[in-house]
């Protein structure tokens, strides 16, 4: 991102306060809307609400035939649950980034059509019929595959998420994006089909030599990046579905690089060759993008692994509280490219005091995880936090933490803990907290 | 067509490795015979690439800075270019080479390529000769201000993960915690279809 000019990320105004009105204006119009409802439903409390006394439309006429829709689609009523961009980010939108609505999720699987995008040279379109995959370099033979050919191979299914390294990369500086979907919507989590890279690798047999592989696209920024060759005998797929569906071009049909745990940058879409070598290539996205710089001037690279996060992703500032007092249900996601998330806490009180969240569904090695907290709001506002711990031990810092340690400039691996801030109207924003 | 495991796909050709295998590494590996110069990379620069990154390197719009930016790596908003921050020259020749221009990928020549190169280390002032010719044989000799700057990921040892302590559960913090700054204030992310706040 951040790419093409992070350093235009945070400049934006600090003190706009025309536009904060604005904003705050239109927070006050959802208010209105809500409290609308509330009217409505305690009028049909009393005469008997019209929706169960008079007979709906839906419960009279018929509905569509089942050939109504080949590929369905969601409810016309779920038409705000879509990927959304922040067109200043980038220089341009065909090497650029949108954002999954988390907000608006649930579960730990994101579907095919929400998962966030991110290309450098736009979406490859790409027959699979045209589609070649070549293995090069230190080995025994240097062998190209159709499709087909993939398709013989063993196969395995996995679900991991995929996490952009610059997920969160604009709020460094400070709270800056209003929303979850903003802050932290650079990742999704899916079901991959496809063949471990290892199989690939012993078919065309690695030389002793061959310590690091190069992956490269089929697309007109022919991605590539450096991966040692102990990750990919370890759990590299190329996968060629997902969620059991062929992958959206978007995310590289007809075939993609599956690195788990691993910076998203990493799992080359389009993939079209696999080059064996004795040393990592130094190529743009693993010097110019994807390192690190800290505060000293210094840089890391290879920062490849990404880190224990989570989020609470309802309420947050697109998903605010407006059912009043009573009952709550805080929903978020954790994740760590370490393995399973063993324990989520949820502060109140802006870190001072913890609760232990109640982690649901699969738990499985660097996938999302679903957490709940469930309790009795007061009305009284609050400053919303989860930290998450992984199976290794690894406690998820907060942002102050991490700037002590490398700075504000680092752009990626900002896995600090989230504050949201809750009114006591249900307004929910983005806050930096003490 | 050949053993293996499992006997899928065939043997690649030469013509084929060569077609796509076009990766350059830091010692050279991979580049391809040719050269050119500052002064052609200068007209190859203009015809191709200053629409977006500028007549010298400064960029146009949002578009990257390829040069300029020296010891600002410190500095609150640094600029990271070519000549202040990339480790190696390798990068640029194969990046070049592979996705640029942006829309119009593959375009250059290796000749090209080499030339533009050059011009680059001239907008970096890392060469100063408008007649310096850069080529397979010596290309290997440039060096990058900033490839010492670079380090293996410890992230690790940082403190908040190196000290595995227990999580705090109760009166983590001394006194009420207070808001130090907010996203609305600031007020830059994109809200309905129908506006454009987003600066």
């Amino acid at each position: 991102m951040y790419t093409i000019r992070e350093e235009r990320v945070s400049n934006k105004p600090k003190d706009n306060r025309e536009g904060a009105v604005t904003s705050r204006r239109r927070f006050l119009q959802a208010g209105i809307a809500g409290g609308a409802t509330l009217a409505t439903a305690a009028m049909a409390r009393a005469e008997g609400d019209p929706l169960i006394t008079e007979v709906q439309d839906w419960n009279r006429y018929l509905g569509a035939g089942v050939d109504e829709t080949p590929y369905g689609m969601p409810s016309e009523y779920e038409a705000h649950v879509v990927r959304r961009d922040v067109p200043w980010l980038t220089a341009d939108p065909v090497s650029s980034v949108n954002f999954t609505p988390l907000h608006e999720l649930d579960g730990i699987i994101t579907p095919n059509g929400l998962c966030f995008e991110r290309h450098h040279g736009g979406t490859a379109i790409i027959d699979p019929a045209d589609h070649r995959l070549m293995i090069n370099g230190l080995v025994d033979t240097p062998l190209v595959f159709t499709m087909q050919d993939l398709m013989r191979f063993p196969r395995e299914n996995r679900v991991y998420f995929l996490e952009c390294a610059a997920n969160s990369g604009m709020e460094w500086r400070g709270s800056q994006l209003n929303g979850c979907q903003f802050t932290h919507g650079m990742v999704h989590c899916v079901v991959y089909t496809g063949v471990p890279l290892k199989h690939l690798l012993a078919e065309a047999g690695v030389k002793t030599s061959g310590k690091w592989v190069l992956a490269e696209g089929a697309d007109a920024s022919a991605m590539t990046r450096s991966i040692p060759m102990e990750k990919a005998l370890d759990d590299c797929l190329v996968a060629f579905k997902m969620n059991g569906e062929a992958l959206r071009p978007e995310q590289g049909y007809p075939v993609r690089l599956v690195v788990p745990g691993w910076e998203g940058n990493m799992w080359v879409k389009w993939l079209r060759r696999l080059e064996v070598g004795d040393q990592p290539w130094a190529q743009r996205e693993e010097t110019s993008k994807y390192t690190d710089l800290l505060a000293n001037g210094k840089a890391r690279r290879h920062t490849w692994v990404m880190d224990v996060k989570s989020v609470i992703t309802s309420p947050s500032p697109q998903a605010p509280i407006t059912h009043g007092r009573g009952q709550t249900v805080i929903s978020g996601l954790a994740w760590s490219g370490y393995g399973t998330i063993k324990r989520v806490d949820v502060s109140l009180d802006g870190g001072r005091n913890w609760h232990e969240a109640r982690i649901d569904g699969p738990s499985l090695p660097k996938a999302l995880h679903r957490f709940y907290y469930d309790f009795n709001w007061d009305g009284s506002e609050l400053l919303l936090q989860s930290r998450a711990i992984d199976e290794r031990g690894y406690i998820q810092p907060t942002k102050n933490e991490l700037r002590a340690a490398r700075g504000e400039n680092s752009i990626y691996h900002n896995n600090g803990i989230q504050t949201w801030y809750v009114q006591a109207d249900g307004v929910v924003e983005n806050v930096e907290v003490s | 067509d050949h053993d293996g495991v499992f006997g899928l796909g065939r043997v690649a050709t030469d013509d084929e490795i060569a077609a796509w295998d076009i990766d350059v590494r830091p010692d050279g590996t991979g580049l391809p015979v040719g050269r050119g110069t500052v002064a052609d990379g200068e007209v190859l620069y203009t015809d191709n690439c200053a629409v977006c990154h500028g007549d010298f390197g400064e960029a146009v719009g949002r578009w990257p800075v390829l040069a300029g930016g020296h010891d600002t790596l410190t500095d609150e908003r640094p600029e990271k270019t070519i000549g202040s921050y990339w480790p190696y020259l390798s990068t640029v020749y194969d990046y070049v080479r592979r996705a640029m221009p942006f829309g119009n990928a593959r375009s250059l020549s290796d000749d090209d390529v080499y030339a533009i190169t050059a011009y680059l280390l001239y907008l970096n002032d890392i060469v100063d000769d408008e007649n310096f010719e850069l080529s397979n044989e010596n290309f290997a000799e440039v060096r990058l201000p900033n490839e010492d700057n670079f380090i293996p990921d410890d992230r690790l040892k940082e403190p908040h993960y190196a000290d595995k302590k227990e999580a705090c559960m109760t009166d983590c913090k001394p006194g009420p915690v207070e808001i130090t700054m907010r996203a609305r204030v600031l007020d830059v992310t994109p809200e309905g279809g129908d506006d454009d706040e987003s600066v």
